[in-house]
């Protein structure tokens, strides 16, 4: 291993810049004659527009121009649309609604957009967006998604506000199970709603070129090809070769990034009407009711097991939440990212799952960090845990009965699991954890009146997504390979062009680390350009864990086809056969003799071409690829936390933590590390903190950091953090994916813990103090007795 | 933001006069609340009268048997001093215990006591040790200061100059924070000076800071958590939101006022 390559924690190339203040961020893009967008939003969850009058608004200061959803829908600019088709078990298609970037006739969540003021200043925008009266007729709202089936209809297309009723796996097998089982536990979940709250908030600002007609749009993306494919094909604002989307410096995604939102849409629009670049910066109160949330399931599970504790079945029924309207991919987050995932670690036999899809009058719900899988760890954990107690089993030994342990592995719900070794990551985090010592902790706690838990999760994970055929047969709008350009310049420095985004990542990084060992340069002579239609051929983006596994692969199969083209024109140089051409370290050698050439050498001669004539070989070394996987990846590992709880406050301090993770191959160890730390401070914060709160209005309580609680460093322990490692077979590098891990298996880790210490398994997330002091209150203490 | 006119006196008596001229216009000290709301534009005063340049109203002085704060000594600078860490380590520990670095750094005790936000910290330590609060115009008991929340007996133009806080030999105050915001969800500040006895909450009333006579009285037999011990104070008229039900706020003032006891006597 190089002090730069592979496996090495060489340090963030990326942070001088982020850490003095010298990124560049879309807010800092500024261009001349810029005017900025501000939008008016409905106040209301649920309202009928009646009229909207701009009049007094146009007439304030600074106003250039003041736009309504009448004047986008007579302009023909298309609605925002969901990418991923679901069909419901009856075959009918999802129920898809209108989604106008700015809403025309009805409102359907508070902070809906309605109006555009395009101002000189943000200060004048605010001014003359109080000027525009909005009547509206308010409707009653539609909240609860357990209750949104019987509530007033949000949509005219969605009867029963039901966009599918879908299931996965064999419900009569699965049922034939739970008749013969020994032993079935139940558990009612709630899966809660998170804000995703990235620390730059969204932003967009447009430009057209009125002399080529070109329209540019510098936008806080995390796949700026699929946003102008969505841009262009659907929402129509300009052909693809004439719509540019920049993506530079992303202050952290998490998901929210992925998706294609109505501001853009709007700046893009508006920009072509006055001629002039249009800018919008989302403030962090709009970014609340605006951003896409994640998560909002309700599900009951269930597990069947026989009289050794061996699992035969799982079921669950989930609702899930979709919000006001059907963000890009929110389709797929609780259909296939969800219930493909319900066999977590263990061979189920069977498994039965129904998600019903609902509209409700909220902000819209897509992919947040695990997307989908957090909340199937969550019901897998929790059953397996619950049911380990209610046998009384240990809850490791329950797992190790039932972990999948030959591969591959065919689950019940798709999933073709090809490497892993769950019980050494188990084995390993109980040494770590000291699992031994726990009941010596617990009890000392108890004498200090404190009650002290212990929890598991064994979560898996589907990453690097994904095979192309694969998710297009299962409804996917796009392919999702990635693609790959490696330039080498005539000096023999290298830019990698990549369809990948990083944003937050340390793609700069890593992706550096690979060409350097590969090619034998200086990690330094490597830059990884992202981020631009017009500079990248084309890609899929950054989600999913998908960047390593998949963006890096094409980088792989890009730098095969370099190798082999510079090995021809080292022929040329040394005169010798192609295949008698060796490349090592940087140096190409003629097998057998100490004839050899430098890196540098090769690569001006590229390009010069004054050893070959075009006729026996084309000029240039640059080479592209596209990579498609064979098969999603699977990251699986052990999280353990251990908890110590006030008995007379319920405030509960996570006193240990230790993460042991299968991440295949690691390309920078510190890097993993703080992808693992950033995860669970986001599991935790689900498990113990976050919450997006809705009155019965459906008025966000839960609007700013004063009441949604975002974690805080004081909220988390040292971690400790360790890898284990099966390759996975799917991609040439073998690496399987950190990046959602954390969030993936932090809140099961956190309740099984505090339910241990607490004695009852009635608690729902955030388990915050109060939470926990009313459960202590309900409930007998196990340790406390 | 609103448009405003921002003025900067050197002296007391001219920002008196300047808020006399402008009736719409407000106190900045510190800003750590007005500002916000006023950026959300839930606020639009006409004029904003920084106090920061007006001599002689930072420090912390010790007076006699009492210790006198400057209306404009920030957070940072009340938690820091010597004089009061020697003299009264129990209040020291309640401006330390303020929101985050920023705001500590920023916030004032005049703008807080002003303000009187029902879940702030500086209420419960001016009414937990029988403060008094010293304007340009009067000195006002801190038992008739606090008339409920966001509400004060401060008149119109009335600028709060000074706070004078009697010296007691044992106090401590014991904060639960509000994970979101890092105000009190409920805090508790005892003290015994004498034979006057105090028990102050914050955060947990829904009229803002109060005194539990009960507990008070409890205590006047032995101050210490033993007295109070099963006592409990009853949950209505306790705040009620996401993040707290009134039953556990109510809960919340025994326990903490236990511990307060605890770190008094320590």
């Amino acid at each position: 291993m190089s002090a730069t390559g592979i496996g090495a924690a060489v340090r963030r190339k990326e942070d001088f810049r982020f850490i003095t203040g010298k990124g560049q961020y879309v807010d800092d893009v500024v261009r001349p004659g810029e005017t900025r967008a501000v939008f008016v939003r409905s106040p209301h969850a649920r309202a009928k527009i009646k009229s909207i009058d701009v009049s007094a608004a146009r007439k304030m200061p600074g106003v250039i121009d003041v736009l309504t959803g009448a004047d986008l829908a007579n302009d023909k600019i298309g609605g925002l649309i969901c990418g991923w088709m679901i069909h419901s078990k009856d075959g009918t298609p999802m129920k898809m609604a209108p989604h106008p970037a700015l809403a025309a006739t009805t409102v359907n969540h508070v902070g809906d957009a309605v109006a555009v003021v395009i101002a000189a200043t943000v200060a004048q925008g605010k001014d003359a967006a109080e000027k525009v009266k909005v009547d509206y007729e308010v409707l009653a709202a539609v909240v609860d998604p357990a209750k949104a089936k019987s509530g007033p209809q949000i949509h005219e297309i969605a009867a029963k506000n039901t966009i599918y009723e879908w299931s996965l796996g064999d419900s009569k097998a699965t049922d034939t199970a739970f008749a013969n089982a020994k032993h079935v536990t139940k558990l009612d979940i709630v899966n809660n709603r998170l804000a995703p709250n990235a620390m730059e908030p969204r932003a967009a600002l447009a430009e057209y070129d009125s002399g080529t007609d070109q329209l540019t749009l510098w936008n806080t993306t995390q796949n700026p090809h699929v946003a102008r494919l969505v841009i262009s094909a659907f929402v129509g604002i300009a052909p693809e070769h004439k719509l540019r989307v920049i993506a530079p410096d992303v202050g952290g995604g998490f998901g929210s990034k992925i998706f294609i939102y109505p501001e853009e849409v709007v700046c893009l629009w508006a920009s072509r009407k006055v001629r002039r670049p249009v800018k919008w910066t989302s403030d962090r109160s709009e970014a609340f009711v605006t951003d896409a949330h994640g998560r909002d399931h309700v599900t009951h599970a269930e597990l069947a097991l026989d009289a050794n504790g061996k699992i035969l079945a799982l079921r669950a029924h989930t609702i899930a939440n979709l919000g006001a309207y059907m963000s890009t991919f929110s389709s797929s987050v609780p259909t296939y990212l969800y219930a493909t995932l319900l066999s977590g670690q263990y061979d189920i036999p069977q498994i039965y799952c129904e998600v019903d899809a609902v509209y409700t009058n909220t902000v819209p719900v897509d992919a947040y960090r695990g997307a989908g899988r957090p909340e199937a760890t969550f019901v897998v954990e929790r059953l397996v845990e619950v049911a380990a107690r209610e046998l009384g089993l240990d809850p490791a030994e329950l797992r190790k009965r039932n972990f999948v342990k030959s591969f591959p592995h065919q689950t019940p719900v798709i999933m073709a699991y090809d490497a892993g070794d769950y019980g050494a990551s188990l084995k390993k985090a109980m040494e770590l954890a000291d699992v031994k010592g726990f009941s010596k902790r617990k009890r000392e706690a108890a004498r200090h009146g404190k009650l002290r838990g212990l929890g598991y999760s064994t979560y898996i994970e589907a990453c690097g997504i994904a095979p192309s055929q694969a998710v297009g047969s299962l409804g996917a709008g796009v392919g999702l390979w990635e693609s790959a350009e490696v330039r080498v310049n005539p000096t023999g420095s290298v830019e990698v062009l990549t369809g990948t985004h990083a944003h937050g990542q340390g793609h700069e990084t890593t992706f550096a680390q690979l060409v350097s060992e590969r090619l034998g340069i200086p990690f330094d002579s490597v830059s990884i350009v992202h981020g631009d239609t017009d500079k990248v051929q084309f890609g899929m983006g950054t989600y999913g864990s998908r960047s390593g596994a998949v963006g890096m692969s094409a980088i792989v199969k890009a730098l095969d086809k370099v190798e082999a083209k510079a090995k021809k024109v080292a022929g040329f140089m040394m005169e010798a056969a192609e295949g008698d051409i060796e490349f090592k370290d940087g140096k190409f050698t003629v097998k057998g003799t100490d004839k050899s050439v430098g890196w540098g050498d090769v690569a001006l001669n590229a390009y010069i071409a004054h050893k070959f004539t075009g006729a026996e070989l084309e000029p240039g070394l640059k080479e592209t690829s596209f990579y498609d996987p064979t098969n999603f990846t699977f990251p699986a590992g052990c999280h353990i936390a251990e908890v110590e709880i006030d008995i007379e406050t319920g405030k509960t301090e996570i006193v240990n933590w230790t993460a042991v993770d299968d991440f295949g191959t690691v390309i920078n160890p510190m890097i993993v590390e703080g992808q693992v730390h950033g995860g669970i401070a986001q599991g935790v914060g689900q498990a113990m903190l976050e919450g997006v709160v809705y009155d019965k209005e459906g008025q966000l309580v839960t609007g700013s950091m004063m009441d949604y609680t975002m974690p805080r460093a004081h909220d988390l322990p040292s971690f400790k953090v360790e890898t284990t490692e099966t390759r996975a077979p799917s991609n040439p590098l073998g690496i399987k994916g950190c990046g959602e891990a954390g969030a993936i298996a932090a809140p099961a880790a956190v309740i099984n813990a505090i339910t241990d210490a607490i004695g009852t398994e009635q608690i729902a997330m955030p388990a915050t103090a109060n939470a926990v002091w009313a459960a202590l209150s309900r409930a007998t203490p196990r340790a406390a007795a | 933001m609103y448009n405003f006119t921002f003025h900067r006196p050197t002296t007391v008596r001219q920002a008196a006069g300047l808020l006399s001229r402008n009736p719409e216009g407000k106190i900045l000290a510190g800003g750590q609340s007005l500002l916000p709301v006023m950026k959300q534009r839930l606020a639009s005063p006409s004029a904003l009268v920084d106090l920061a340049l007006v001599e002689g109203m930072t420090g912390v002085e010790l007076k006699g048997r009492s210790v006198v704060i400057g209306a404009m000594t920030r957070h940072a600078d009340v938690a820091n001093s010597t004089v009061l860490q020697e003299a009264m380590p129990g209040l020291a520990a309640v401006p330390g215990a303020v929101g985050d670095p920023q705001v500590r750094n920023r916030g004032t005790i005049g703008g807080s006591i002003a303000n009187n936000d029902p879940n702030a910290d500086y209420p419960a330590a001016c009414l937990g040790l029988g403060a008094t609060i010293i304007t340009n115009k009067r000195r006002i008991a801190a038992d008739d200061f606090f008339t409920g929340m966001f509400s004060t007996a401060l008149e119109d133009g009335e600028i709060i100059t000074k706070v004078s806080f009697p010296i007691a030999k044992k106090c401590a105050y014991e904060k639960f924070k509000h994970p979101a915001s890092g105000f009190a969800l409920v805090g508790v500040f005892v003290s015994k000076r004498g034979p006057d006895i105090r028990v102050a909450v914050t955060g947990a009333g829904s009229n803002g800071v109060f005194r539990v006579k009960t507990f008070e009285e409890a205590l006047k037999k032995r101050f210490a958590a033993k007295s109070i011990e099963g006592l409990t104070i009853p949950a209505t008229g306790m705040n009620e939101d996401i993040h707290a039900s009134a039953e556990y706020r109510a809960h919340l003032v025994g326990v903490l006022a236990r511990r307060a006891l605890a770190k008094a006597n320590a």
